[in-house]
């Protein structure tokens, strides 16, 4: 497997919502490479039928009772919103 | 006065020798004369713990303390990635900065039905990525013991405010050794419980199938009373276990002669300092000599704890701070259009490590990469997990050191993530196993404290605290003091 490019990186960065700099670009790719070829080393371990773990204690499908439950008041929900309007969210346009 | 053990006080404040008042004095007095120096704290809440402490004094004279009140009367600092209504929480992030929780993590409401009193917020490493506490977003933490070194991380302010005496006990979370090797560096005793043992309703996640809550303290008796006020089943998280929760006090004192623990060679090897290594094996006999037989055997697997570790987390990390976006919380950066500012706000409120382990789990989850990393990692986990349940079939603990050297020093590794990585290689195969395990302190290697670590069976915290009791009353490492 090859190691990861400055364009990947650029790509990886649009998906996680974060910009970078060209500097800071060139940085990741570095140390992102080696971290990646670090893990690479898993590779050699034969994983032929092993299942895969996603949580270390069996707990499947936990499910309750649909009870109406009251919700925090909307003056709670809102009180850190960075901008607000009318007791709605306020966010920059969406569409041009 | 704070520098008792938890039973001493509250002894001391049933008969009325102390009040809770003195002892919450005492211990904002002890953080003004040291704090500024060890810099464990990020916030404090004087008045509502002087408040809260004379309503307890009230109830204590009226004899109106309830059963449950296991911990009444002792104070607590709180690790900054548990929400505590109306003190600011920000897991030592920027983009937290402002934010100020809307209700209590389990954990918090649990402590104040047992009867604790919450002095502050504690510093951590950023969202708990770290194992310096170097990556906080606001100041250094500095190990109390030297205080050219780290304290460790990411709970290394839960476990610096312990070493110094700030504090009875804290409360810290562990991903992958963050109660653990600070707690080693730190001189106290932190314990891990079993993932899924302590609700994780209110700490912000980092990565979820490993995150836990545990107590940093001072003895694992301590610890026993601690876990009695945190330890059970909370609806509000899914993945906490419906497992009765047993007395941990109950079996403390009792006989460990008879139990059988398994050494791994791994853990004893190539990468451990001689220090490290010459104070485990005495600590190993000192166990022996209570009774507790032991056997060397090999976690083969372990080495591949690490790579699997980071994947894993990451990617389970850039799922988690998604919600981190400067929209409906946390501190927002304005762009023109939606999308820039998200990213302006992400770039500008997350710290480098957080960025770096962000896109390392967005890599390993995109399109293309997923079966090739995560998916192997999560299969390499099952291995892992395996290599413990075999030795748990044979054996009732197994015992190692924490981590692999003493404390480092502040600024040492801080730019190359592969070697800070490495302090974690012998507590991150617990986290992905999901079992318990404790670092009690066992001496020193040049003046600084080594940890030695009790790993046990999934649910078994009390033979864990058990034998790190039983190894207390020989030794006296636990109760040494730095010089501050």
């Amino acid at each position: 497997m090859s190691r990861i490019t400055k364009e990947q990186i650029e790509h990886v960065a649009h998906l996680a919502r974060l910009s970078f700099t060209d500097e800071e670009l060139n940085e990741f790719t570095d140390t992102l490479g080696q971290i990646i070829e670090f893990a690479e080393q898993l590779n050699e371990v034969d994983t032929d039928g092993v299942e895969p773990t996603s949580h270390a204690t069996e707990v499947h499908n936990v499910l309750r009772e649909d009870e109406t439950k009251p919700s925090p008041a909307r003056e709670n929900s809102m009180r850190n919103a960075p901008d607000q309007e009318n007791g709605q969210y306020k966010v920059p346009s969406v569409l041009e | 006065m704070i520098d008792q053990s938890i039973k001493t006080m509250k002894e001391k404040l049933a008969s009325g020798d102390i009040t809770v008042r003195q002892l919450v004095d005492a211990s904002i007095e002890r953080i003004e004369e040291v704090d500024g120096t060890v810099g464990a704290f990020l916030r404090l809440d004087k008045e509502g713990a002087r408040l809260e402490a004379d309503r307890l004094d009230m109830q204590l004279m009226d004899g109106k303390m309830t059963a449950s009140a296991v911990l009444a009367g002792i104070p607590v600092g709180i690790k900054d990635n548990i929400v505590t209504k109306d003190i600011t929480t920000t897991c030592a992030s920027a983009i937290l900065s402002n934010f100020d929780p809307i209700h209590n993590a389990t954990v918090v409401n649990r402590l104040h039905e047992a009867g604790t009193v919450t002095i502050g917020k504690l510093n951590m490493d950023e969202f708990a990525m770290g194992s310096s506490n170097e990556n906080s977003s606001f100041h250094v933490v500095k190990n109390p013991w030297n205080l050219a070194k780290v304290p460790g991380g990411s709970s290394g302010g839960s476990a610096a405010a312990v070493a110094a005496g700030e504090v009875p006990f804290t409360l810290g979370s562990d991903t992958g050794g963050s109660i653990r090797q600070p707690a080693s560096y730190c001189g106290v005793t932190g314990l891990k419980p079993t993932y899924g043992r302590v609700s994780r309703f209110g700490l912000v996640a980092y990565a979820s199938s490993l995150d836990q809550i545990g107590p940093i303290t001072r003895s694992a008796e301590d610890s026993a009373y601690v876990m009695q006020a945190i330890a059970g089943h909370d609806a509000a998280d899914s993945t906490s276990a419906n497992v009765d929760v047993p007395d941990y006090t109950e079996k403390l004192y009792a006989d460990v002669s008879g139990l059988k623990a398994a050494v791994p060679a791994e853990y004893l090897g190539d990468g451990i300092d001689e220090g490290v290594k010459s104070r485990v094996k005495e600590a190993i006999a000192v166990l022996e000599e209570q009774g507790i037989a032991w056997e060397e055997v090999s976690l083969p697997y372990s080495k591949y704890a690490l790579p699997t570790y980071y994947i894993l987390a990451s990617s389970e990390a850039s799922a988690n701070l998604a919600r981190f976006d400067g929209i409906r919380y946390g501190v927002r950066h304005e762009s023109d259009n939606l999308i820039d500012t998200y990213k302006k706000s992400r770039s500008e409120g997350f710290g480098e490590e957080v960025k770096r382990r962000i896109m390392l789990g967005t890599f390993a989850l995109s399109t293309g990469y997923y079966d090739a990393y995560y998916k192997k990692a999560q299969k390499v986990r099952t291995l892992i997990k395996q290599d413990f349940d075999k030795i748990f079939e044979r054996f009732d603990l197994i015992i190692g050191p924490t981590a692999p050297t003493t404390a480092f020093g502040l600024g040492e590794e801080l730019d190359d993530p592969l070697t800070m990585y490495a302090n974690d290689i012998l507590t991150i195969p617990v986290n992905l196993a999901g079992v318990p395990a404790i670092s009690v302190p066992c001496g020193f290697s040049d003046s600084l404290p080594v940890g030695l670590q009790i790993i046990g069976k999934h649910f078994d915290e009390a033979t864990v605290l058990q034998v790190a009791n039983a190894y207390q009353q020989q030794t006296d490492f636990h109760t040494a003091k730095p010089d501050l």
